[in-house]
């Protein structure tokens, strides 16, 4: 289980400081959510994890490994990353997409194995999307679309999953079922998965740990019990909410 | 959808098809050359195997055309249609912009300005068997997409929009400098005309000479990264989380696809239509999978313009088209058709 240390990172874009000296330790194996404010560094924040941005020697450390160091060519081995939106307007299926999942593991000339199409096709059936496999991508709706994407992010077999605002495009139904298929993931595959959210709900719901950010900083890391509270969304989000709760679940519900 | 095995048959299919159609229009002219005859001669050119070949009993003056008119010509037609259908292929797949062509970032009429600056001044001169306008061609094509690329660049990369903003701005200024030469040198202007509406006319084997390995192997290094183009399908983000260093990609891309285009430029003048109707085309026929898409593309480029070519010289002989009129005359409608089909087929 791969786990990621931040040591004192910081990030400017223009001048302009959007993560300030950012220390702590993800857990391997675990849920994490971000949650924050519009501008609190949530995207920020993944990127740099992702080495979309890169960042200053010795910040980041994957499983020990400083990130700076590592190739993006090897990193895309044992990291995928699932964008907000996936914007493919040329006729590729569904499955053709997947199966580019297989990249990183391939070299320049070979072809793709009968291993590497076992994969696409179990990490399809995994994602309830093999049923999809033969229609073009861009005919899907959002929330089939980004099953696939989360399945050719699966196909790299990573280590660490990172996702930038999953569900945000897409209406409850879809929502749900997508949130339901990253917990699933986190619990069968032991992946390290850290997701941006902006529902509080879906991160006291389905995650394992949360980070809260407030202007570049990290405010709190922990339970998502402790961490997301009355007074800390006061605080944060400057909103004054109350926690109900769950009527079913139990589980504590933020109602604005 | 194709199976991938259909998709193999139709690029050998394509090949054998460039191969005939080579063959086929060295017969066609104000002379016809008998079948035959052509494929002796052409033989007895390749080693190895000219030892075998005789060919005494064809006419003198059948070779004569043959070696040194026609055969030129048309390998010339192959080589750039395979230059500019490669180079718009690549543009549209690094650029992700299904409206870019080879000559989307203004080299075309960096080109047009270079050659036509040798044409007004008179400047004339050779190196490696390339004339003043030819070399004039090539640098305005080379110097104007570098920059091009620089106005665009931002920091560490260019972002694809002021990219190709900075292209059409580039272009029309040096567009309207080129009229104004026109404008200026009235005694020149069929010339310049007829090369910026592109001809072959005036291709010699020695030009091929220098454009054949350039061409060729910028075609390899389209082939080379037809995977990392596909991952560039999924958008610049999907493809750095998978490995692909985007930025890199696309500076050796862009600087390939711009040289061969240039390459091309200076021997035959603007040739349009090419690098933006054959892919689109082939994407209809094979998909946008880059690894059967390139190899199809970069073929049917070869025909189209030995076809569009055969035709530019025969019409209306001993007269001669401007080989950009003809390629637009047939390639425009072709393009629509295809679309209309393509619509048909969705609804």
């Amino acid at each position: 289980m791969h786990s990621i240390t931040i040591e004192n990172l910081n990030w400017s874009y223009d001048q302009k400081e959007i993560l300030k000296d950012i220390s702590l330790k993800i857990k391997g194996g675990l849920f994490t959510g971000i949650i924050g404010p519009n501008g609190s560094g949530k995207t920020t924040m993944a990127k740099l994890l992702s080495k979309l941005l890169k960042t200053s020697k010795k910040t980041i450390f994957i499983n020990n490994e400083d990130l700076s160091e590592i190739k993006i060519a090897q990193l895309a081995k044992s990291m995928a990353m699932v964008p907000q939106t996936t914007n493919i307007t040329y006729d590729l299926t569904a499955y053709e997409v997947v199966l580019l999942g297989r990249t990183p593991h391939l070299k320049r000339f070979q072809q793709e194995s009968h291993k590497d199409y076992e994969i696409v096709k179990a990490v399809m059936e995994e994602t309830d999307t093999w049923q999809y496999k033969d229609r073009l991508i861009h005919q899907l709706s959002g929330g089939e679309r980004q099953r696939v994407i989360i399945a050719r992010a699966l196909a790299q077999e990573p280590e660490v999953l990172i996702l930038d605002e999953p569900v945000t495009y897409l209406d409850v139904h879809h929502q749900i079922q997508v949130m339901t298929l990253i917990k699933q993931l986190s619990e069968t595959r032991n992946m390290t998965i850290v997701t941006i959210l902006h529902d509080l709900n879906y991160a006291l719901k389905y995650c394992d740990q949360v980070m809260m950010l407030h202007d570049g900083k990290v405010f709190k890391y922990g339970e998502p019990t402790e961490v997301v509270t009355k007074e800390n969304i006061l605080h944060v989000y400057d909103l004054d909410v109350s926690i109900l709760e769950h009527p079913v679940t139990q589980l504590p519900l933020v109602v604005f | 959808m194709l199976n991938n095995l259909s998709k193999k048959i139709i690029i050998i299919t394509l090949f054998v098809l460039l191969l005939l159609s080579m063959i086929v229009s060295c017969t066609i002219g104000p002379e016809t050359i008998p079948f035959g005859d052509t494929v002796k001669l052409m033989l007895a050119k390749l080693p190895g195997i000219k030892s075998f070949i005789d060919v005494t009993d064809i006419k003198n003056t059948h070779v004569q055309i043959l070696y040194v008119v026609r055969i030129p010509r048309i390998i010339g037609a192959a080589l750039i249609g395979m230059a500019l259908a490669g180079a718009g292929v690549i543009f549209q797949g690094v650029l992700r912009n299904p409206l870019a062509e080879p000559y989307v970032l203004g080299i075309s009429s960096g080109a047009a300005f270079g050659g036509t600056l040798m044409i007004v001044t008179g400047v004339s001169f050779k190196i490696l068997n390339m004339t003043s306008v030819s070399i004039g061609a090539f640098l305005g094509a080379i110097i104007t997409m570098y920059l091009v690329y620089n106005i665009a660049k931002v920091g560490m990369k260019a972002s694809v929009t002021t990219l190709l903003l900075s292209g059409i701005a580039v272009s029309f200024l040096l567009s309207s400098m080129v009229s104004l030469m026109i404008a200026l040198n009235r005694e020149q202007v069929e010339k310049i005309v007829f090369w910026t509406m592109g001809s072959l006319s005036a291709i010699k084997m020695n030009q091929i000479e220098v454009i054949y390995i350039p061409i060729l192997l910028s075609v390899a290094v389209f082939i080379f990264f037809a995977r990392d183009l596909n991952v560039l399908l999924l958008g610049e983000e999907s493809a750095t989380s998978m490995g692909i260093d985007v930025n890199l990609l696309r500076k050796i891309l862009l600087f390939t696809a711009s040289v061969a285009t240039a390459f091309s430029v200076s021997v035959s003048g603007i040739i349009g239509f090419v690098g933006l109707i054959v892919p689109h085309a082939m994407r209809l026929v094979v998909g946008p999978n880059h690894k059967y898409l390139i190899p199809a593309t970069i073929l049917s480029g070869g025909i189209f313009l030995i076809i569009s070519d055969t035709i530019a010289r025969t019409i209306i002989a001993p007269s001669q088209l401007p080989l950009g009129v003809v390629t637009a005359i047939i390639g425009a409608p072709y393009f629509i058709f295809l679309l209309y089909r393509s619509n048909q087929v969705k609804r």
